[in-house]
């Protein structure tokens, strides 16, 4: 622990691309995610921006916490203002504009915006196989207008348009898997990540923007304010995530998935749920049954490694 | 040497945008404006035309795809119509207080419901504040040419607005007629190059699109107006040098026999160009009318409009779409409101006509100008005069 306080600054670059003065919540896990994705990467990119937390918290004018060429227009078209940018890079370039070498375009929303209102626009964008990262900032609710679910908030999470009460559990549905979804595109590169994992969601954004043609990168991000949790364990919330197989660590490149860190042995759900305020009403059942569809879900990823690795083996 | 074909106004249109070279065109299909994207899209598959075609899965999608195109300095095209203007009704706005100047051909159509794929106003109304610099024409051959000149003015470094070319559908997108062709060098001599201030560039770092506290939204919004409003001087002046270099003028309102006449016909769109034989046999026959056709929807102009009508006693104003249970068709509230304070004015008669694409000919228009020259003497009792429904 002690050489990891004394190497670990020293392996990540000093500028910030996202610079420190902005306007979240105390203990914002997207805050910290952004500012973790964007170390990862030069400052040759352009960076698109949906409506939502991130876009209000960084960019209120006449402030900016941008250090790189920044654009927000609307809610749901991040993907297609992108594939705007990168069409416009490809024909100016090729007429001989001077342009910047390697100019690269990070679309950036939540989960909102990325597997609700805006999926239509990123499905269109991942199909044409523009060459953009799309990188989800994932708190699991509408936290921008005041946390209400999604499709990406967790089963029986309650929200203030899916409340715990007498009649309800909370969320009702199980929440949208937008890793699978955004790989059934036949993308080159999409991956999962999380801040509490910083080496690795920087690994993985890097490599996101360094594909050739479309790259998904879905972040889990903990929401303090919206998960109802104490502001100082965000980075805790968001490990056990993983440790419980909630939130499992992915690649999935050309179709073969990868784990990135493998748990041999899942921690029980309850450890995560506990912490969290959303979840505080849940019964056992439901939190058995919560358990059930956790581990038939991380299987289903081993099963798609394991397929993956004999795929990758016969080709080889 | 210019060239005279007899060619669909639709595929006129295109070419008139490959000859502006554009380097993005976003699209997406909709009847009646199909044409001129599935045109366009040949030009770039033969190689006809260096652009980058995107063929978005929306109209949502096309204008945002615009959005960044043109944020990234990139001279950028689309066209629409009807339910697909109303779909990128939400990216529509953001373009012009942000500055990009993306040129849409906008074939005029009709919206639902019932469903209807011919020509009206209603989705031109339907966009009447969004802030971008909106010119009407009536013919193949003013579609061409403004085309070319909305990308002039739209991209001119005082101006930076998004321009629509209305055209009605059918009525003009479909039909074949004689136009004059520029050649490329005359186009490239009129048209410079797209040099957009700002673009998004790592090299110089740019924040678009920020989010506006109370405390700066409406400076923002008050910016917006004087913009389009100045932009009327650039249009002026882009209209005038295309009259210098290809001989043929426009004006934001033209006339037609309407200098000292008593009662005028206001027209906008394709439906002029029939009302313009209504009044010459009118004329032939002894009567004191003329014709003034609106060709600048915005910035509207105002000035342009008082002089143009200050001596006539009434003023037939043609709409074609409705502003239900407002007070009288669109054009003519703004032709009103325009007029109310000048101490001399024409009586102000609201006509709506030819929606959904129903026809009205020449006789229907001799017919509207006597009811509302009666109107005009005797008043009415409603707000509006419809033409040509059954009730
Ligand atoms: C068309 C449209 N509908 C609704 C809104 C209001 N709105 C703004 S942000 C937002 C939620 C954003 O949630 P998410 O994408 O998950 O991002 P977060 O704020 O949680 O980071 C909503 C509903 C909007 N801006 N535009
Ligand atoms: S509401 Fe949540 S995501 Fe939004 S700024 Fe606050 S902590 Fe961050």
């Amino acid at each position: 622990m002690e050489k990891y306080a004394i190497y670990v600054p020293r392996l990540v670059k000093k500028e910030e691309n996202f610079a420190p003065g902005h306007r979240a919540c105390i203990g914002c896990g997207e805050a910290l995610a952004i500012r973790q994705a964007f170390k990862a990467l030069d400052n040759n990119v352009i960076v698109v921006n949906a409506t939502g937390c991130a876009e209000i918290f960084s960019s209120q004018l006449p402030l900016t916490s941008w250090q790189l060429p920044w654009i927000h227009t609307l809610f749901e078209n991040t993907a297609a203002v992108a594939s705007g940018i990168e069409a416009a890079y490809k024909a100016m370039r090729r007429k001989g504009a001077q342009l910047p070498e390697n100019t690269k375009v990070v679309a950036i929303g939540g989960d909102g915006g990325t597997s609700d209102i805006g999926l239509q626009a990123l499905s269109g964008a991942l199909e044409r196989g523009h060459d953009f990262t799309y990188i989800c900032f994932d708190n699991e609710a509408y936290m921008n207008t005041g946390v209400q679910r999604s499709s990406s908030t967790p089963f029986g999470a309650s929200t203030t348009t899916s409340p715990a009460g007498k009649n309800s559990i909370g969320q009702f549905s199980w929440k949208k898997n937008m890793p699978a979804i955004a790989a059934a595109h036949n993308i080159p590169y999409v991956a999962t990540a999380t801040h509490g994992y910083p080496f690795d969601l920087m690994a993985k954004v890097a490599k996101a923007v360094a594909t050739k043609g479309p790259a998904y990168v879905h972040i889990l991000s903990v929401c303090p304010t919206g998960w109802r949790s104490p502001t100082d364990t965000i980075n805790r919330q968001s490990r056990l995530a993983v440790q419980t197989g909630v939130f499992p660590l992915f690649e999935v490149e050309n179709g073969v998935y990868k784990m990135s860190v493998d748990m041999p042995v899942l921690r029980p759900v309850t450890d995560y749920l506990k912490g969290q305020g959303r979840f505080r009403h849940l019964t056992e059942d439901t939190i058995a049954l919560i358990q059930q569809r956790v581990e038939l879900e991380y299987r289903k990823i081993l099963e798609n490694v394991k397929h993956g690795s004999k795929a990758a083996k016969t080709q080889g | 040497m210019t060239i005279k074909t007899g060619i669909e106004v639709s595929i006129a249109l295109a070419d008139a945008v490959k000859m502006c070279n554009p380097d993005v065109v976003a699209a997406y299909p909709i009847t009646p404006q199909t044409h001129i994207v599935e045109h366009l899209a040949e030009l770039v598959a033969n190689g006809e035309l260096d652009a980058e075609y995107v063929p978005v899965e929306s109209e949502h999608s096309a204008m945002s795809a615009c959005l960044g195109s043109a944020a990234a300095g990139a001279r950028t095209f689309t066209a629409t119509a009807s339910q697909g203007l109303a779909l990128m009704n939400e990216v529509v706005y953001v373009a012009a207080p942000m500055r990009l100047p993306i040129i849409m051909a906008v074939a005029n159509r009709a919206l639902s419901a019932p469903l209807s794929i011919w020509a009206d106003h209603s989705d031109m109304m339907s966009v009447r504040d969004t802030g971008w610099i909106q010119i009407v024409v009536e013919n193949g051959q003013q579609a061409l040419d403004n085309t070319i000149i909305a990308f002039r003015v739209g991209e001119d470094q005082r101006v930076l607005l998004p321009v629509m070319v209305h055209l009605d559908g059918f009525n003009l997108t479909h039909v074949i007629e004689p136009i004059i062709f520029p050649t490329q060098e005359e186009v490239d001599k009129y048209l410079p190059k797209n040099r957009f201030p700002l673009p998004l560039n790592p090299d110089r770092p740019v924040a678009m699109g920020d989010f506006g506290p109370p405390a700066i939204f409406m400076e923002t919004k008050w910016a917006q107006q004087v913009n389009l409003v100045n932009s009327k001087k650039v249009i002026l002046q882009a209209w005038d040098e295309f009259d210098k270099a290809f001989g043929r003028k426009y004006m934001p309102v033209e006339k037609y026999h309407s200098d000292g006449a008593k009662v005028l016909l206001m027209t906008m769109g394709s439906s002029g160009e029939t009302a313009s034989v209504a009044i010459d046999e009118m004329r032939a026959a002894g009567l004191d009318v003329g014709q003034i056709r609106l060709r600048l929807w915005r910035p509207f102009p105002f000035e342009e409009l008082r002089e143009a009508v200050k001596d006539a006693d009434v003023l037939i104003v043609i709409d074609r779409a409705m502003s239900f249970g407002g007070p009288a068709g669109p054009v003519a509230s703004e032709v009103k409101s325009a007029l109310y304070n000048q101490a001399k004015k024409p009586k102000v008669v609201s006509y709506i006509i030819s929606l959904g694409g129903r026809d009205t000919t020449i006789d229907g228009y001799k017919d509207i100008v006597k009811k509302g020259m009666e109107i005009a003497a005797k008043g009415s009792r409603n707000e509006f005069e419809i033409y040509g429904v059954r009730e």
